[in-house]
């Protein structure tokens, strides 16, 4: 058993990507490996999915990171509904580069698709391992055992469990896909609404966030950051702060400035003293605002046609309908400023961070700090929730940089609200432009331009370090390019194509190259917007038509799945065809596929509007989603719900503001949100599709919720809003 | 220097300056998780913990002020093993995304329940109104609130 028996798995373990494309190219040219499910396919061993560990309890392992979405339970059930265990036995391990499969960002609401189709199959593949040993050992043919709660029974009673097997159970070895999940008809875990796992701490003040993670000897950094963007340190007062009480380190490198005390105040009073002292020069002037958008459009673009349909010309008689859309920059702002710890040891580097991807900001600090990525360690802890690229990965680079000058002690760095409000990226600011054509009660024309600046600006770029602190450093290093993403997730340009039949349509991405504010991903990307700039725009065809909305939509659609979503929230919401509003009551529709291949979400909304304070309150919502196969009820209906809520207080309250010399937005005074008495009150309908594979659903009511609320306006007033956000100032414009 | 502080009925002597806030003495010196930095400014309620029965934003709160008052954090409200009404409930109605608003949700909804045992959605509504929630989980929050409060008579 011990002979030096070479298999190619052990070859791919023990050597090495390189040597390995060499040796077995002649055998690679012959026998492409099968196509594996899920994740599957880039970490093909078992054993980086799950171990069955000898008290009978099973560890999942999963490159996914828990961002406040629930993803850990959902995962958690997957893999115990496979393995015919008890959530209860099932431990998860997420997001370490030392132990867990790499499965890039935790973005997109690909998690489910990825993650858990990968833990389906492994799981599914190491109960049928477990049979296989099970009936060796009692010599009885696999098909008469059962398991239960992970122990196997002979048809004449005899019984193993997991954690008797587990140390022969040999799970390095490559996946083969080839033993089928569960048929829906059994699942007991699946479909349930289960507890979410993290709750029980997060209600008792147990340690649930990389915010209570302590270390033996640990520091407290802050950073110093410059007045504006791109600002560069001239002089500072080092003296007066290495005297200050408990400060341990002072760093400066370039542009970067920070510091790391004994204790967490004595840290803040000393990036006080120094960024009083600091002096800068200043950095270049931001975008005028009140010329944005005519200035953004005017920046180097990079344009691709990602939709060209040549339909018959038009008709005379067609009706043409123009319209200008527009959303401003938009924040995380997560209720938790970004966090992480860091400590460097004999050259080994360990951090922990809310990252969205370990992996990625493992290699980026890598080649940022000149080190070799087996030398860091990237361990996820999680975060106040998150929405996308927020400082997640800029405050685990500062915590590297304070911890390496920090004589092995671990440094903890947390953003001040203001920090992460100024330096976070942001949603991008977008225009979006669009002209069509109605005739007969039909689109017969449909052109869309939508001008976006980057929504990918995650660290992981080959060409550039996108970690806020490495572009102050002596040695800076730039971000990566401003870069056009592909069909079908595509980024500025999501949900740009609209799924509806449309027999001509050209739509055309503008991608700015520019960054003069810094954005990224935000989540559903260009969704938001591009579903509010579509779906208002459906209601003015329609409104040009003389149809009612939803009976506009239906004539539109093919999927029948669409149609069923659209049809279950009208029910829900008790639409009536043709209703109008009084001049402050009204409701509207809004609708998208996300992505056009994830799930379907239809949403309602009524708005009510006060005339003389041009306030919009939305007092009630309805949705109706189909995900696919449903993972867990209650967990979809809090991230639709969710959905919905955040984008109502994105569309209502919320833009960055800046002047020409720097980000004013600095905290909730200056970036006001929804708050708990405005919420409207939800009901949610769900289509569970049980045979179909489950569909990525964290981001899919957003761009509805907007849409729904803009055509709501419009219904109550008979005016429309297209430039967001919907505040009172622009509300009373629109009704002058 | 030593300054001795009642935390969740027991008294703890920490090595602090007068004018160090009150939240970082708690998560920091005596290594309670429950009250969380959101913005530092009395802005967001992450923070919030009971003085005297009185919802507090310790943020802001020199541990100067506190002086011989009795702090109570959301780990002296209850256990795992034993949790409170408003713990429970908030698991029962799974009233969280990220759950990094719950501390200040629960801690400020204990300060109406004391008292107003007994109130309306729209008041649970407006005694929240100045915890904010990023995550989109207000509704799940009111729901346990009202729960809590109906249990809360019979404990
Ligand atoms: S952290 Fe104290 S109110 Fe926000
Ligand atoms: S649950 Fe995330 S902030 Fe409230």
């Amino acid at each position: 058993m011990n002979a030096p028996h070479l298999t190619r798995r052990d070859f791919t373990v023990g050597l090495g990507g390189i040597a390995l494309a060499f040796s077995l190219a002649p055998i690679a040219m012959t026998q492409q490996p099968p196509r594996l499910p899920g994740s599957l396919e880039t970490n093909r061993l078992l054993s980086a999915w799950l171990a069955i560990n000898a008290d009978g309890t099973a560890t999942v392992l999963t490159g996914k990171v828990e961002l406040g979405q629930g993803i850990l339970t959902a995962l958690s059930q997957i893999a115990a509904e496979e393995l015919d265990l008890p959530l209860a036995r099932v431990t998860i391990v997420s997001g370490d580069t030392g132990r867990t499969p790499n499965e890039g960002q935790t973005a997109g609401s690909l998690s489910v698709e990825a993650s858990g189709t990968a833990l389906r199959f492994a799981g599914a593949e190491v109960r049928a391992i477990l049979l296989e040993l099970a009936a060796k050992k009692f010599g009885v043919a696999v098909d008469g055992l059962k398991v239960t709660d992970g122990t196997i029974t002979a048809p004449d009673g005899r019984r193993v469990s997991y954690g008797e097997l587990a140390s022969e159970a040999d799970l390095k070895r490559e996946a083969t896909g080839k033993v089928a999940p569960k048929p829906v008809a059994q699942h007991r875990l699946v479909g349930q609404s289960s507890p979410r796992v993290d709750l029980p701490a997060k209600v008792t003040g147990g340690g649930a966030f990389v915010q209570d993670l302590r270390l033996p000897g640990m520091l407290h950094g802050r950073v110093a950051r410059p007045p504006q963007y791109g600002a560069q340190l001239e002089t500072f007062d080092e003296a007066k702060v290495r005297a200050m009480p408990g400060v341990v380190t002072v760093l400066r490198d370039g542009s970067f400035l920070a510091v790391a005390a004994e204790r967490e105040e004595q840290a803040i009073k000393a990036v006080e003293a120094l960024s009083a002292s600091a002096k800068w020069k200043a950095g270049p002037a931001l975008p005028d605002p009140a010329r944005l958008y005519e200035q953004l459009k005017a920046l180097p673009t990079q344009d691709t046609v990602i939709s060209n349909k040549d339909g018959p010309l038009l008709a005379s008689g067609a009706k043409v309908v123009e319209a200008t859309y527009r959303r401003p920059y938009q924040a995380h702002a997560a209720l938790g400023p970004s966090c992480a710890m860091a400590q460097m040891r004999d050259g080994q580097l360990t951090v922990w961070t809310h990252s969205q991807g370990v992996y990625p900001l493992r290699g980026t600090i890598a080649r940022a700090l000149g080190m070799k990525p087996p030398s860091i360690r990237c361990i996820h802890m999680e975060g106040a929730g998150c929405y996308g690229h927020n400082g997640a990965d800029d405050v685990a680079f500062d915590a590297a940089l304070l911890a390496r000058a920090s004589n092995g002690r671990p440094v903890r760095v947390q953003w001040t609200r203001a920090e992460e409000f100024m330096w976070e990226p942001y949603g991008p600011a977008m225009t979006m432009q669009a002209r069509g054509a109605v005739a007969d009660g039909r689109i017969v024309d449909w052109n869309y331009d939508v001008w976006s600046q980057a929504h990918n600006m995650r660290p992981g770029d080959p060409d550039g370090i996108n970690l806020l602190s490495s572009w102050y450093l002596a040695d800076a290093k730039p971000p990566g390019p401003a870069r056009q993403a592909a069909a079908p997730n595509f980024a500025g340009d999501r949900n740009a194509i609209p799924t509806y039949d449309l027999p001509r349509q050209r739509i055309t991405h503008h991608l700015i190259k520019d960054n003069p504010l810094r954005t990224s991903a935000l989540r559903t990307l260009g969704a938001y917007a591009n579903v509010f700039a579509v779906e208002s725009f459906m209601d003015e065809l329609a409104a040009a038509a003389g149809v009612d909305p939803i009976s506009f939509r239906l004539a539109h659609v093919t999927d029948p799945r669409e149609r069923a979503v659209i049809e279950a929230v009208a029910k829900a919401a008790n639409w009536k065809p043709g209703e109008k509003g009084n001049g402050v009551r009204g409701r509207g529709i809004g609708y998208s596929r996300y992505k056009t291949i994830a799930a379907y979400t239809a949403v309602i909304v009524e708005v009510e509007v006060d005339r003389a304070t041009g306030k919009i309150s939305v007092p009630r919502a309805w949705s109706a989603t189909d995900a696919g196969l449903i993972i867990s009820p209650d967990g979809l209906i809090n991230q639709i719900e969710g959905g919905i809520i955040q984008s109502a207080s994105w569309t209502l309250h919320e833009h960055v503001r800046f002047d020409r010399n720097g980000i004013t937005s600095r905290d909730w005074a200056s970036y006001p949100i929804m708050t708990m008495p405005d919420v409207p009150k939800i009901e949610n309908v769900l289509l569970n599709r049980p045979n179909d594979r489950p569909l990525g659903a964290g981001e899919a009511s957003q761009g509805p919720a907007v849409a729904a609320i803009a055509n709501a306006f419009a219904a109550a007033t008979g005016r429309r809003l297209r430039e967001l956000p919907f505040d009172p100032a622009r509300v009373k414009a629109a009704l002058a | 220097m030593a300054i001795n502080v009642k935390v969740n009925g027991a008294t703890r002597s920490v090595n602090a300056e007068p004018d160090a806030p009150l939240l970082y003495v708690l998560r920091n010196d005596l290594e309670l998780n429950g009250a969380k930095y959101g913005c530092g400014v009395s802005q967001c309620g992450a923070c919030t913990v009971l003085i005297d029965g009185v919802a507090t934003r310790s943020c802001v709160t020199p541990l100067s002020r506190v002086g011989q008052s009795e702090v109570t954090t959301l780990e002296g409200l209850g256990t795992l093993a034993k949790l409170h009404p408003l713990q429970q409930a908030f698991i029962d109605e799974q009233a969280a995304q990220c759950g990094y608003c719950t501390n200040g949700m629960i801690m400020a909804a204990k300060a109406l329940l004391d008292r107003n045992p007994r109130p309306t959605e729209a008041q649970v509504r407006a005694g929240l109104a100045d915890h904010l929630c990023r995550c989109g989980s207000h509704n799940r929050i009111v729901r346990a609130v009202l729960r809590a409060a109906q249990t809360n008579g019979r404990i």
